[in-house]
């Protein structure tokens, strides 16, 4: 297990390769498709959000508000990063990024984008809504909020050994090329 | 309607936060079987540990709470537009408490009124029978999964599927195949060869209102299920699609009769987060039993 310790460096994710397990120590940014596409399309980040040297996590969690106003993550998995495809190469270049954490992976404009710019894909585990939540130690914030709803929100979350692993590198691997190439053969051989 | 309401309610808490105990037996079989020491067994741990602190916490065990759906057996003259008042008005209140994500929008303006009440939402299928049982089953069913939802029609000449069993075979098959990685594997497949578009969707979301190890009745989509269990886990496609033994926990397959111009094979992925669960109601419509 490597630990990811913020401020993200490139010399850090350059260090990183496909298959290592790593714990992230620090603040991600939430966002997903509204986000996505609204930067994409030239939307400014709002005061506060600062992706340079940081993590961009594809997640819409489960909030709530407690008494005292202040909000606590209740659940907070992973979302189908791939929908992201058509942005997120753009968003690494444009807006420093140097990880970016959710599921299924992602396709080669993405895996070209993390070579260039020295940023790698974490996957975490879909579904593993509690486990993540409880990794979540603060919500410091949250922006475009009224703009796109709750889950398609930026969240400003500081997490504390948040497990994923690393399944595109930024030295053009991919474990989602490889197993797919390796479950097609498999099945070609069984139908 | 109060009991009704609170029935109903705790039926929406329990679904989102428990793994039922079928799907749960067979995520710890699969645990066990997974290689030591591989990003796979880590995966099944994680998950593992996940559907313990969801129960102990009473929270979403995935905050995709997913689409609400609501099937419903009851006797004949069962008030159906009642029961569907108080339906809504324990999803609005079972928001409130965070066993629902705020997960409903408008799908053209993509505002999110925070109720996950709209159009379709909730979607209630009720059967009357001639019992005066009231069942009420409740799937909640994640994007994820959903997205990697299939409907081939056939022949499909590049997967060389032709129309019969075995090309039934093959278009499942490649449906495995592409849902790698983004259903959240493991997974459960419920087919539905034969119906219209609709109807197909619509009973292959059925078959996962069966127990994950019952066996189907008819020998030949028996053989057929087990058949693709056991081909989809040779592919090497594991949980999360990171290499593994497990690609597949289930398959569940039925039939609906079909137009001669027509041979869909309609396919609804499941993720390992599995949530369905089930009541029946007394009397004073409080809960009776559970179903899973």
């Amino acid at each position: 297990m490597k630990i990811l310790q913020a401020p993200f460096t490139e010399e850090m994710m350059r260090s990183l390769r496909v298959g290592d397990e790593v714990a992230i120590n620090g603040i991600v940014f939430t966002g997903r498709d509204a986000v996505h596409k609204y930067l994409h399309e030239g939307g400014e980040l709002p005061p506060g959000v600062n992706l340079r040297d940081g993590i961009i996590y594809h997640c819409g969690p489960v909030v709530m508000q407690e008494p005292n106003g202040e909000w606590k993550v209740t659940a907070a998995g992973p979302t189908t990063s791939i929908r992201e495809e058509p942005y997120q190469g753009q968003i690494i270049r444009d807006f420093g990024v140097r990880g970016v954490i959710g599921k299924g992976g992602m396709g080669d404009r993405t895996l070209a984008a993390c070579a260039a710019h020295g940023c790698v894909y974490l996957h975490a585990i879909g579904g593993a809504a509690q486990v993540l939540a409880e990794c979540v130690k603060k919500v410091r914030n949250v922006y475009l909020k009224e703009k796109f709803g709750s889950p398609e929100a930026i969240w400003e979350l500081e997490v504390e050994n948040f497990p994923a692993v690393v399944t595109m590198d930024s030295h053009g691997g991919s474990l989602h090329q490889e197993v797919l190439k390796h479950s097609q053969a498999a099945l070609a051989e069984r139908v | 309607m109060n009991v009704l309401l609170d029935s109903l309610v705790e039926l929406i808490r329990r679904t989102s936060a428990e793994i039922p105990d079928d799907v749960n037996r067979a995520l710890v079989a699969s645990l066990e079987n997974e290689k030591k020491g591989t990003i796979a067994e880590s995966a099944f741990k994680i998950i593992e540990r996940n559907i313990e602190l969801a129960k102990r916490k009473s929270q979403p065990i995935c905050q995709d709470t997913g689409s609400i759906l609501f099937y419903v057996d009851c006797p004949v003259g069962f008030d159906q537009i009642t029961f569907t008042e108080v339906c809504r008005e324990a999803v609005k209140l079972a928001t409130k408490k965070g066993y629902l994500r705020q997960n409903s929008v408008d799908s053209i303006t993509g505002e999110n009124d925070g109720t996950n009440l709209g159009p379709g939402s909730p979607t209630i299928h009720f059967h009357q029978h001639r019992s005066e049982k009231i069942e009420v089953r409740l799937m909640l069913k994640g994007g994820g999964c959903e997205n990697v939802g299939a409907q081939y029609s056939l022949p499909a000449e590049k997967l060389k599927a032709n129309r019969d069993l075995d090309g039934c075979r093959k278009v499942i098959l490649d449906a495995v195949l592409q849902a790698q990685g983004k259903g959240c594997g493991p997974g459960i497949l419920g087919v539905c060869i034969g119906g219209d578009r609709a109807v197909g969707y619509e009973f292959s979301k059925l078959q996962f209102l069966r127990m994950l190890d019952d066996r189907n009745p008819d020998g030949r989509l028996d053989a057929l299920e087990q058949d693709i269990l056991k081909t989809a886990n040779e592919l090497g496609i594991g949980p999360m699609g990171f290499g593994g033994k497990t690609t597949l926990l289930g398959v569940k397959i039925g039939v609906a009769n079909r137009l001669p111009a027509s041979f869909f094979v309609s396919i609804s992925y499941m993720c390992w987060a599995f949530r369905r669960q089930g009541v029946e109601l007394d009397s004073s419509l409080g809960i009776a039993h559970w179903l899973y």
